[in-house]
């Protein structure tokens, strides 16, 4: 227990400050400003892989390490879509993962925002559409922030997310 | 026949039936009929030889045929079973229980029937028809406006007091999706029957759209964390066939790439293990250690997951002497944090209770299963390529296999901590002595028809990779293969007896690829 302590005693607090949100990563929106301001101080987000390679999920992992630390910013991954606000999706959206999108999104109460993460998430990336692959996240479900990259770097991940829930985001409701 | 007989037929390339296949060392091809399918099959398990792939192919414009690739102390035999469109194929599960799976996968893919007993589709849920063979194909199926739900025939148990428990595809955590099917009592798990292929792209058949030249930045995407394996494998069956041969730093820094790919994932899992035992302390510790080695890869580099950095004929960019210096004191100071974490864990005596004697695999289940890899290697399997089969540098750095009999959590986790502290020693060693010369070679394009292989210890297993040239530059097919296809069945297993509570823990200690594995 000594060892352990004086570890965490040692190291002490190493988060960094966080990036700036980026306009340019938005895809659309309707005002909705006071939806987002309670989101924005206490996020929920629930991370799907509708058919990444699994290098998109290695950088969002590391957006629970201690030095970008997004659990300091208000926002944690939950387990569940019925508890989140945030949709987290990459990968191109594999045929055999459609179903299980959609109904996860479905699932998700509105109102919630949904950020499409990596090349792969934003226009189907290397793989593109085929007799398997939907393709871009857009092309199955409604997408308000894509943040590209192969992998996009954390803080370029965070800033995506900060962006969905920055003051002039918007939150995607049905029948709206 | 002895296995050694078999290597000697194919190397002796009589009358066009095989030869060497360029590319990983030691690779011999040989064309056979069913019966010495069978026979191979046979020999290999009876001798101590491994199943490393099963896959389809087209063969000239109406032929298929099958190739098994097979690794012995001798090397690596592929074998060539030229096929009619209705002919089946003999199942070679018997010897080998991991081929179950890509047999089935190979009847999604191209249409091709192995005579076994267990015919259920495999890659291919609902999302197109049963008459549809992407690799044979060329048009794509007509788009149902959405895909049909998936009735896959799950083993069913049953018993007195006996529940189900689907979990996924979507996971609890951030996570690759799968579906794992529990027959459970109370809290143990009585059966584990895995589905998966919720994440197949259509990977082997978007390589025929790719030139040869540009083949490895798909082959790098196969599974994003096992990159640099993955795309030296491609580069090394390209350069194989193309009779180049890339420059002795070159190799050195890819060999660099792979160990940095190595210990970064080992610190990754180190953290993840910890946490689902409980122990957030540890997930806290080893993200910080993994975020410093990524950011000094990006630095040395220039990325931090080095999915652009091997390319057909060398590396892409070089390592400055300033970037060396910078990485080598960046690993020697991880790898003292990672002593410090070691005897933390090791003496943590919740931590202790979780891992010990949970998810065991035990030496002879794993040699009958052909677990390989790291998770082989805590189960007594003592095979690493980098040891066995060495291309360049390897050879010169004689790595240190690490074995160990366990076969529990504790054993998978004590590999990670010998493994990483020996990639560590081979990551100075490859800076101390990283030869001069330049870091990228030329290479011609290979003639239509020609065939090469590679094969890499990537950080999970042996990465094996079959390429053959078409026309024009292109590829005219590529089969990846993830060593994730021989160790998922295993999980099966591991599992049983074991509590439900106790699965993210065993899963994780095995961290196989999905990607990888579904294409």
């Amino acid at each position: 227990m000594l060892k352990t302590l004086r570890q965490i005693g040692r190291i002490g607090i190493i988060t960094e400050p966080p990036p700036a949100s980026d306009e340019t990563l938005r895809i659309a929106g309707a005002l909705r400003s006071h939806i987002v301001d309670i989101l924005g101080r206490a996020l929920c987000i629930r991370a799907i892989d509708a058919g990444s390679c699994n290098g998109c999920e290695l950088e969002i992992h590391a957006l629970n390490n201690p030095l970008y630390n997004i659990e300091a910013l208000g926002i944690k991954f939950v387990a569940s879509p019925r508890h989140a606000d945030l949709l987290l999706v990459t990968g191109p959206v594999a045929k055999n993962m459609e179903t299980a999108l959609r109904r996860t999104y479905d699932a998700t109460p509105d109102p919630k925002i949904v950020v499409a993460i990596g090349d792969c998430g934003c226009t189907g990336g290397i793989f593109g559409e085929s007799y398997a692959s939907r393709g871009r996240v857009s092309n199955v479900i409604p997408v308000d922030v894509a943040v590209p990259g192969c992998p996009p770097s954390p803080r370029q991940i965070l800033s995506g997310i900060l962006t969905a829930i920055s003051g002039r985001g918007s939150a995607r409701s049905s029948g709206e | 026949m002895a296995v050694q007989q078999w290597f000697d037929l194919a190397a002796e390339g009589q009358s066009g039936r095989g030869g060497i296949i360029p590319g990983a060392p030691q690779a011999v091809g040989l064309t056979v009929t069913h019966d010495d399918w069978r026979e191979v099959a046979g020999d290999m398990a009876a001798h101590g030889g491994r199943l490393l792939a099963l896959w389809a192919s087209r063969d000239g414009a109406d032929g298929h045929l099958v190739r098994a690739a097979f690794i012995a102390d001798a090397g690596v035999l592929v074998l060539r079973l030229p096929l009619t469109e209705s002919e089946t194929y003999p199942g070679i599960e018997e010897w080998f229980p991991s081929a179950n799976r890509m047999q089935r996968a190979v009847r999604d893919l191209s249409g091709l029937h192995a005579v076994a007993v267990d015919t259920r589709p495999w890659l291919r849920h609902a999302a197109w028809p049963d008459s549809f063979h992407p690799l044979i194909q060329d048009d794509a199926p007509p788009s149902p406006a959405l895909p049909a739900v998936d009735n896959y025939a799950f083993v069913p148990v049953e018993g007195d007091g006996v529940h189900e428990i689907p979990v996924g595809p979507v996971h609890a955590g951030i996570i690759e999706p799968g579906h794992f099917r529990f027959s459970v009592v109370g809290e143990k798990v009585l059966r584990l029957e895995e589905h998966l292929g919720y994440v197949h792209k259509g990977i082997e058949r978007r390589f025929a759209e790719f030139p040869m030249h540009e083949g490895h930045r798909l082959a790098a995407r196969v599974s994003g964390d096992s990159a640099v394996a993955y795309s030296w494998a491609y580069a090394q069956a390209l350069e194989g066939m193309a009779s180049a041969h890339p420059p002795r730093r070159a190799n050195w820094l890819r060999a660099l790439g792979l160990e940095l790919e190595r210990l970064a994932n080992h610190l990754g899992d180190l953290g993840a293990l910890g946490n689902d035992a409980g122990f957030a302390f540890g997930l806290a510790q080893f993200s910080r250690l993994k975020e410093q080695l990524l950011r000094a890869t990006e630095e040395a580099l220039g990325q931090r997951y080095l999915m652009d950095f091997i390319v057909p004929g060398g590396t892409r960019v070089d390592l400055s002497s300033a970037g060396s210096a910078s990485l080598m004191q960046s690993v020697e100071s991880i790898m003292a944090e990672v002593g410090t974490l070691r005897a933390i864990y090791d003496e943590h005596a919740g931590l202790r209770d979780r891992f010990v004697g949970a998810g065991i695999v035990t030496p002879s289940l794993a040699a009958k299963l052909g677990l390989t890899g790291l998770a082989g290697r805590a189960s007594g399997q003592d095979f690493d390529l980098r040891c066995d089969l060495p291309c360049e540098p390897f050879g010169d750095l004689a790595p240190r296999k690490i074995v160990r009999s366990e076969g529990d959590v504790a054993a998978r986790v004590a590999v990670r901590f010998d493994e990483a502290a020996e990639s560590t020693r081979l990551i100075k060693q490859l800076l101390w002595h990283l030869p001069a010369g330049l870091h990228l070679t030329a290479l011609a394009t290979p003639s239509e028809g020609a065939l090469g292989v590679g094969l890499i210890e990537g950080w999970r297993g042996p990465v094996f990779l079959a390429l053959e040239a078409g026309g024009g530059g292109m590829i005219r097919r590529c089969h990846p293969h993830d060593p994730s296809w021989q160790n998922w069945p295993v999980i099966e297993h591991a599992i049983i007896d074991n509590i439900v509570p106790d699965f993210p823990l065993i899963n994780k200690s095995f961290n196989l690829s999905y990607s990888g594995h579904d294409l």
